[in-house]
């Protein structure tokens, strides 16, 4: 299992103060899976997430990611936007973090930045209109394309992305962070607010990721049917500390897992017990 | 909006005759309250300096009737118009004609911008205005970059405009530079201070970069002040050379251009000059940024307006991309700046106050953030206002106020206040300004 890891964590801890929001967590994301963190409100997963995508420096602990070429990098010492352009860990947010006044095809274009910067030559050839510069804006405007297909957003290509629904802005977050082409896909709560057609059809997107020749997928999640049906590996936290591992059925039955879940909220245990049966 | 709105609206929101009364009569109240002592009471220092004051109650009965008045004329057509964010029905007609209008309106004016020296030739004072509102309108498209797409708040601009300007002064007048070589050595320093602007405030956001920027203006110009063996201080610099087509000067002698096509001598001809070399530069400006927007950088700008964190979990890197933001606004500022210097041939740091800043930062404002049209509408309206009240006399500005006032009431993020996108897969739709950021930092 150790040979085809995509990201090892190693002891890791976040303090903020005098609060250990996480505390010596060591855990492994597979390649080509999907991978989800679960547990209570509080259970310091977004500060993991915060973390391995470098808007946090952890306190300590190791974080490793290792590309498909065998590169490894580790995280903690890479920050801020670096974290997405050179070791290719993309990310959506809890709350939607679109660009709002512009349109779904220009928050695709967007995350092709880098790319498109280097293509462009730093903005000199792209000035001049340089033929290498057109041909590179025409092959990025067929990627996003694609995932506006992929996501069924295409006839609303043009409009505002703040104007569209709240489930096609999940859709289209993902789409966005899939357009920088990463190795390792974050997504928090890509579930939270959608009713049950759309979050049937976010499995069915995640699945057809994991299907391609895509990302590995880390995914923070509370609706637990769709941790259910898409994770390959589960991974519960509480109160800082990982509690259980295992596939979701192991997890789901797990009595630690279901008291974590009774003590700090009855309704997400009863769920949690009642789902994927 | 297909259904006619109904008029159910205005009549359920409508008030009785007391409540305009009631209303009206407040507003009067306070009216009264306040003129009392401005317009009421008249004081001046006598001839040996004793205060006399005398009354004026007559102004101020008619003032506070007026106030009374326009109260209740203002809740008339409050009432007429319905209530705030109803949909008003257009006929498709009168929407499909605005579309047109607005379409036409920026070849239109390019057009006759072009043509304004050949109407107007014999019209000394146009021409000047001419220039005058090119020189701010390059000025607000370069603002516009930082501001508008950026979203950074910029109230130090001026700075730039004096670096352009003493640059090209200095470099003329010490090292014989010409025009045509000191005007991109003018815009490359001016970027030079911008990137050395943005450093320290690459992390500062709103209000706290306003600060900053707005210091910064103002040491750039104490440092012109006080630098005197440099700048000559307050005295300025004079003899700036004149610019010259092509090495061909524009003077009277015998190797001057009108001697050389054999054509009588006037002043006219720099004027005319000046006005298409200005012309030149504002559309160069409006050019690259147009063009910079369909590019990676402008996108990043304006992805950064909208959201920073977003960018940042893109892969964005923001310190380079604020940088490249200020640097462009700075150069096309130090562009105008060097074409300000050669035009006046004088130049002190008067010309470089606070109040620059404001100015080009409220015609942005006022144009609509981001929008070059918008940007060159309010330039016009701005400037050519200004040059318009002047027979208003003392009450040129209180007009002038009472304009921009309205003005944001009924468009208040702009003259145009949407925006067009920079790519799209089938057709461009204009974006509400509702959707668009403003930029927070």
């Amino acid at each position: 299992m150790k040979s085809d890891c995509i990201l090892a964590v190693d002891r890791l801890s976040m303090r903020f103060g005098g609060i250990v929001a996480v505390n010596d967590l060591s855990f492994a994301a597979e390649r080509r899976k999907i991978t989800a963190l679960i547990g209570p409100n509080g259970a310091g997963k977004t500060t993991v997430f915060n973390c391995i995508t470098g808007f946090y420096k952890p306190s300590s602990g190791t974080m490793r990611l290792t590309h498909d070429t065998g590169r490894e990098i580790q995280l903690e010492r890479l920050n801020d936007f670096r974290i997405s352009k050179q070791a290719k860990v993309a990310r959506t947010f809890q709350n939607i973090r679109l660009f709002p006044g512009m349109t779904a095809l220009e928050n695709l274009m967007v995350a092709q930045h880098n790319a498109l910067m280097r293509a462009s030559g730093l903005t000199f050839l792209g000035l001049i209109g340089a033929p290498s510069w057109r041909a590179a804006e025409k092959r990025a405007i067929e990627l996003a394309t694609l995932w506006l297909d992929r996501i069924g957003l295409r006839d609303r290509a043009d409009d505002a992305a703040g104007n569209l629904p709240y489930g096609d802005q999940r859709r289209l977050e993902i789409a966005r962070a899939m357009c920088t082409e990463p190795a390792l896909l974050c997504l928090d709560e890509p579930a939270a607010g959608l009713n049950a057609r759309e979050s049937a059809s976010l499995s069915e997107l995640l699945l057809s990721i994991r299907a391609g020749q895509g990302p590995s997928i880390l995914l923070i999640e509370h609706d637990m049917s769709v941790v259910m049906e898409i994770s390959d590996h589960v991974v519960v936290m509480d109160y800082g500390v990982k509690i259980a591992e295992g596939s979701p059925q192991d997890v789901r039955d797990d009595p630690k897992v279901i008291a974590a879940y009774l003590g700090a909220d009855e309704e997400e245990a009863i769920a949690l017990m009642e789902s994927g049966t | 909006m297909t259904a006619p709105a109904p008029e159910k609206t205005a009549v359920s929101h409508a008030h009785g005759i007391a409540f305009i009364l009631k209303k009206a009569l407040i507003s009067a109240l306070v009216a009264l309250v306040l003129f009392s002592l401005m317009i009421g009471i008249r004081t001046e220092a006598g001839p040996t300096g004793q205060l006399i004051y005398w009354t004026r109650f007559p102004e101020l009965a008619s003032m506070v009737a007026a106030v009374f008045g326009g109260s209740i004329i203002v809740e008339l057509l409050r009432q007429w118009w319905g209530p705030v964010g109803t949909i008003k029905v257009v006929p498709p007609q009168v929407t499909s004609a605005l579309a047109v209008a607005r379409r036409g309106i920026a070849p239109v004016l390019l057009i006759f911008t072009f043509l304004v020296p050949v109407i107007f030739y014999d019209q000394r004072y146009i021409l000047d205005l001419g220039i005058l509102v090119l020189t701010y309108v390059m000025l607000g498209w370069g603002l516009n970059v930082v501001v508008g797409l950026a979203g950074l708040l910029d109230l130090g601009y001026v700075a730039f405009y004096a670096v352009g300007a003493y640059s090209y002064g200095l470099l003329a007048k010490n090292f014989g530079v010409s025009f045509w070589f000191g005007l991109p050595l003018a815009g490359i320093l001016a970027a030079f201070w911008g990137v050395l602007l943005g450093f320290p405030v690459l992390r500062l956001r709103g209000d706290y970069l306003a600060i900053v920027t707005l210091a910064f203006g103002e040491i750039i110009r104490l440092v012109i002040i006080n630098w005197q063996s440099l700048t000559g201080g307050p005295n300025g610099l004079d003899g700036i050379p004149r610019p010259t087509l092509f090495g061909i000067p524009l003077t009277p002698g015998d190797d001057g251009l009108a001697a050389k096509l054999g054509i009588e001598f006037s002043t006219t001809h720099r004027i005319v000059f000046l006005f298409y070399l200005i012309l030149a530069l504002a559309l160069l400006t409006n050019w690259v940024t147009i063009r910079l927007r369909r590019l990676p950088i402008g996108r990043a700008w304006e992805a950064l307006r909208e959201d920073e964190v977003a960018c940042r979990a893109l892969g964005i890197n923001i310190t380079t991309t604020k940088l490249t933001a200020f640097a462009t606004g700075a150069m096309f500022g130090g562009f105008a700046g060097a074409f300000f210097a050669t035009r006046q041939g004088f130049i002190s740091p008067e010309s470089f106050t606070f109040q620059e800043s404001a100015l080009v930062l409220a015609i942005v404002v006022l144009g609509g953030m981001g929008s070059q049209l918008g940007v060159a509408l309010a330039a016009l309206t701005m400037i050519g206002g200004f040059e318009l009240f002047r027979g208003l006399e003392q009450y040129r500005m209180l007009v002038f106020g009472l304009a921009m006032v309205l003005l944001m009431i009924w468009r208040p993020r702009g003259l145009i206040g949407h925006r067009a996108p920079t790519v799209f897969l089938r057709h461009s739709q204009a974006i509400s300004s509702d959707l668009v950021k403003e930029g927070h930092g």
